[in-house]
């Protein structure tokens, strides 16, 4: 595993992507096929079943780190990463070895079929040849969450570097659900025949947000404009007889999403259309909360298949007879889907993201201003001639969502952040008057600067009223500006609301505690947007 | 040295323990030798404080940073290593000077001071009230740096210690390995042709770090803030390689393969940029968490701090034979909890030391 450790080090050490890159890429012209093919499957988010839980993983470092078990749970929080705390426990190795990652990977597979002690004696054998990274990495290949300043762009960048193969094509090979068990490095990224896995998705094609006023977007005729829906952006598949439903996550939902096992009665085979995935109230789509409902299930029982039926809002059309059609123009894809989707029945679990007509840019936004009303985060706009691309492009494809909605709320709880943001207070409690009480309503965890969130972690240590665990309650002083997306009523909060996408939008530095607003406020914008 | 050879600590024979925090200042026959005050730590027998971060009539000062010692106290005294310093950062004080292991009465009260190995001229401070023996450690590492005189264990009944590292997840590799990464990075640095920026705190810190640099890699340019400091230490006698001061006017094109070293808040400024094509590091015992390394977005993060790690610290607890510690800055809670496992009779003492900010964390 030492060119893995060494691989980990160059990216761990730089913050440029070129030396990021370039260091990849080396690894992916030397390691064996085997490594290589496990280290594009951690970098995209899969990774060796586990075999071992993490608390058995605590209790055997403590024990071999010869301290009790409390001490390395405090350690914790502070480090922010378990299989960094564990790595930096355990005495040092006594022996060494140079197997490869791929070897490490099988030993952690083939535990699954062992007894508890012989799993454990096994775990301690190889920390105990394993050096300090070498460890980290082995607790990570077991923990999970391979996150480590690798985006899934930037080793498509450095496999596309490696193999002489543009980023797109192979962007597109590494979706969907293949797994180093089921596929090879030779199939996966060098065979001629990549279309073999009839579930495969197709990169997302993703929008930046307008910062800016849309007329320097030019002509507004060479635009179309559509609601920004607020569901789960996904794509459909059907080939080959049988339908799949991927999330824009790429995570495979077509058994949470039953509806869609009727499009093959009323769609050709050989389509891939993308689009959003919304519960539908029959004329427009229900709030997200109502959706998320079903999210978290992998089975869906049938009460909230009626109260909440998705469908799915067409955007765009990827493939069709079989055929890629993503380098067509977006309208000539529009005029096919359209086409196709013609002419359903209303029951129907989809229906195609109809165009807003507007004729010059003030008109579309009068248009988005309403955009709460028809339960949109604002409106896409998409450029008419514009190819489907795959990532985040800048240029043809523009998200104008609304302004957010806020209010001043005050920090009552606070804990500490994981990973980059170990041992400094990120995630917040807030909390809004009744009356003479403060009543919890919305954690956030985003929005400060770093310069921010260093000084209200000095604050936070120095004005600790209480601790809870690894939350602390503080004392009521500082006011925060919270920004969201949208307000429903949830039973199961306290303050009887739950937010859509909180985040500290400003430290309110110049508003008295007093000031902050109150739950009455809280329900009167759940009165006009919930 | 005789002054630390100090007998078998004697039992204390179930007197009340200082509490923390108390305020109240009243002499007595029950005083504990210090006690923890808002202003500071204070010794009822010789009317004095050690470290106090309100202004006091006589301070006791362990060593020169910033949140030992502080202006504006009528009178210091601190070890002749460390005056140099102290004068420089606090401009006009009124200070008496003691040699290390140098006995003083004050009052009640005999004080002595020992080193604390963590920086040039840094000390612990013994007490001794009617048999009863104190030491306030300010901070200390057990470690010999080959600069700062080596820390020294002192025998006593109750040991104030610090413990900014006190986790087992900290560990320090010895400083050649380190060096060796240092001068690694360095060496190849240049070979890139780009300049080294070593970010570090300007007094301590910085001048370890130049006594483990190789001067054959190329020439060591300096910051106002730490050139300044070097001054001091170099009249004092200690040894530091050569260094050239980054005035203005300095055109680092005349100086190819050269490594910087400026305080951390230096790095990414308007005064950092004009080296061009650089390497950024930092040096901190944090340097040893991924998290902390990645949130400073330096290129490199050496392990190198001027506190002890957990084996240090449990090292020099061990060796003090106190039967009291008294835990101050750092994750004092958890460290008060594990001595208790241990046998030792370990108290959270609150203070305004280290502060846990940015500032702290780039200067262990």
């Amino acid at each position: 595993m030492k060119d893995f450790a060494a691989l980990f080090t160059a990216v761990d050490q730089t913050t440029k992507t070129t030396a990021k890159t370039k260091a990849l890429a080396e690894f992916f012209t030397t390691a064996s096929d085997d490594d290589k093919l496990w280290t594009i499957a951690l970098f995209s988010g899969r990774r060796p079943k586990r075999a071992v839980t993490t608390t058995q993983l605590r209790e055997w470092a403590a024990e071999v780190g010869g301290v009790p078990l409390w001490l390395l749970e405090e350690s914790y929080p502070i480090v922010g990463d378990l299989a960094e705390t564990i790595a930096l426990t355990l005495p040092p190795p006594t022996r060494e070895s140079d197997l490869p990652l791929t070897h490490w990977i099988t030993e952690l597979k083939s535990l699954a079929a062992l007894d508890i002690d012989q799993r454990k004696a096994r775990i301690l054998d190889a920390w105990d040849q394993l050096d300090p990274i070498e460890r980290f990495l082995f607790n990570k290949l077991i923990t999970g969450g391979f996150r480590i300043g690798v985006s899934r762009k930037l080793m498509t960048r450095a496999l596309a570097q490696a193999t002489g193969q543009d980023e797109p094509s192979l962007a597109h090979r590494l979706m969907g659900g293949w797994t180093p068990e089921t596929t090879t490095f030779h199939d996966l990224i060098e065979a001629e025949d990549a279309e073999a896995d009839d579930s495969r998705p197709y990169p997302f094609y993703l929008a930046y947000q307008l910062e800016d006023a849309p007329e320097d977007l030019g002509s507004p005729e060479d635009w179309r404009a559509e609601w920004k829906w607020d569901g789960i952006r996904g794509q459909v598949i059907l080939r080959s007889g049988t339908h799949h439903v991927w999330s824009r996550g790429e995570e495979l939902m077509t058994d949470r999403f039953p509806e869609f096992a009727r499009l093959p009665d009323f769609l050709p085979d050989g389509i891939v259309v993308d689009g959003e995935i919304v519960a539908w109230d029959g004329t427009q789509p229900h709030p997200f909360n109502t959706l998320q409902a079903r999210i978290g299930r992998k089975t869906v029982p049938k009460k909230l298949l009626k109260e909440a039926p998705v469908i799915l809002l067409a955007y765009d059309l990827l493939e069709e007879s079989g055929a890629d059609l993503r380098d067509l123009p977006l309208q000539d894809r529009r005029a096919r889907m359209d086409a196709l989707l013609q002419n359903l029945p209303d029951d129907a679990p989809i229906r195609p993201a109809p165009p807003l007509a507007f004729d010059d840019w003030d008109s579309l936004a009068n248009i988005r201003a309403t955009a709460r009303d028809h339960r949109a985060e604002g409106v896409m706009l998409k450029r008419l001639d514009s190819p489907y691309l795959s990532g985040r492009k800048k240029g043809d494809w523009w998200k104008w969502k609304l302004d957010p909605l806020t209010v001043d709320a005050v920090m009552i709880y606070a804990q500490q952040g994981s990973g980059r943001r170990a041992n400094l207070f990120t995630d917040f409690t807030f909390a809004v008057w009744n009356g003479n009480d403060l009543v919890p309503f919305t954690k956030a965890y985003s929005g400060l600067t770093d310069e921010e969130f260093r000084k209200i972690t000095a604050w936070v240590r120095k004005n600790t009223q209480q601790r809870f665990g690894p939350v602390r309650q503080v004392k009521p002083e500082h006011v925060f500006e919270i920004a969201f997306e949208g307000i429903h009523a949830s039973p199961r909060h306290k303050s009887g609301i739950a937010l859509r996408f909180p985040r500290m939008s400003r430290w309110r530095h110049d508003k008295p505690l007093q000031e902050a607003n109150t739950l009455d406020d809280l329900k009167d914008l759940l009165e006009t947007y919930g | 040295m005789v002054w630390s050879a100090y007998t078998t600590p004697r039992a204390r024979g179930g007197k009340p323990l200082a509490k923390a925090g108390t305020g109240s200042i009243v002499r007595g026959m029950t005083d504990p030798v210090l006690s923890f005050t808002d202003r500071g730590i204070y010794c009822a027998a010789g009317d004095f404080y050690i470290d106090p971060w309100r202004p006091v009539d006589r301070a006791l000062i362990t060593h020169g940073h910033a949140d030992h010692a502080r202006p504006g106290h009528r009178r210091y005294l601190c070890t002749d290593a460390c005056a140099p310093v102290m004068r420089h950062r606090l401009g006009e004080i009124s200070v008496e000077t003691v040699r290390f292991g140098e006995q003083r009465r004050i009052g009640d009260a005999l004080v002595s001071f020992h080193p604390a190995g963590h920086l040039p001229g840094s000390a612990q401070i013994r007490v001794e009230v009617g048999g009863e023996v104190w030491v306030a450690s300010g901070d200390y590492k057990v470690v010999p740096d080959g600069i700062s005189e080596p820390f020294e264990p002192v025998k006593c009944h109750s040991f104030i210690t610090e413990c900014t590292f006190g986790l087992p997840v900290f560990k320090w590799d010895d400083q050649s390995v380190v060096a060796k990464e240092l001068n690694d990075w360095w060496a190849s640095t240049a070979a890139d042709g780009k300049t080294a920026i070593l970010g570090a705190y300007s007094l301590g810190k910085a001048q370890r770090l130049l006594s483990m640099l190789d001067p054959d890699i190329g020439p060591i340019l300096t910051h106002g803030a730490v050139e300044n400091t070097n001054a001091v230490l170099r009249e004092q006698g200690y040894a530091l390689p050569d260094t050239i001061y980054v005035t203005p006017d300095l055109n680092p094109k005349d100086f190819p393969g050269a490594l910087v070293i400026a305080p951390p808040s230096a790095l990414g400024s308007q005064w950092s940029r004009r080296f061009g094509a650089a390497s950024t590091a930092f040096a901190s015992g944090w340097m040893r968490l991924r998290g902390v390394r990645r949130r400073r977005a330096a290129d490199r993060g050496f392990v190198i701090s001027d506190h002890a790690d957990w084996a240090g610290l449990m090292q020099a607890i061990e060796a003090t034979g106190a039967e009291s510690v008294y835990a101050t800055h750092g994750y004092t809670d958890i460290f008060a909890r594990w001595l208790n496992t241990q046998g030792y009779n370990a108290q959270v003492v609150p203070t305004e030391f280290g502060g846990e900010d940015d500032e702290a964390e780039e200067a262990a």
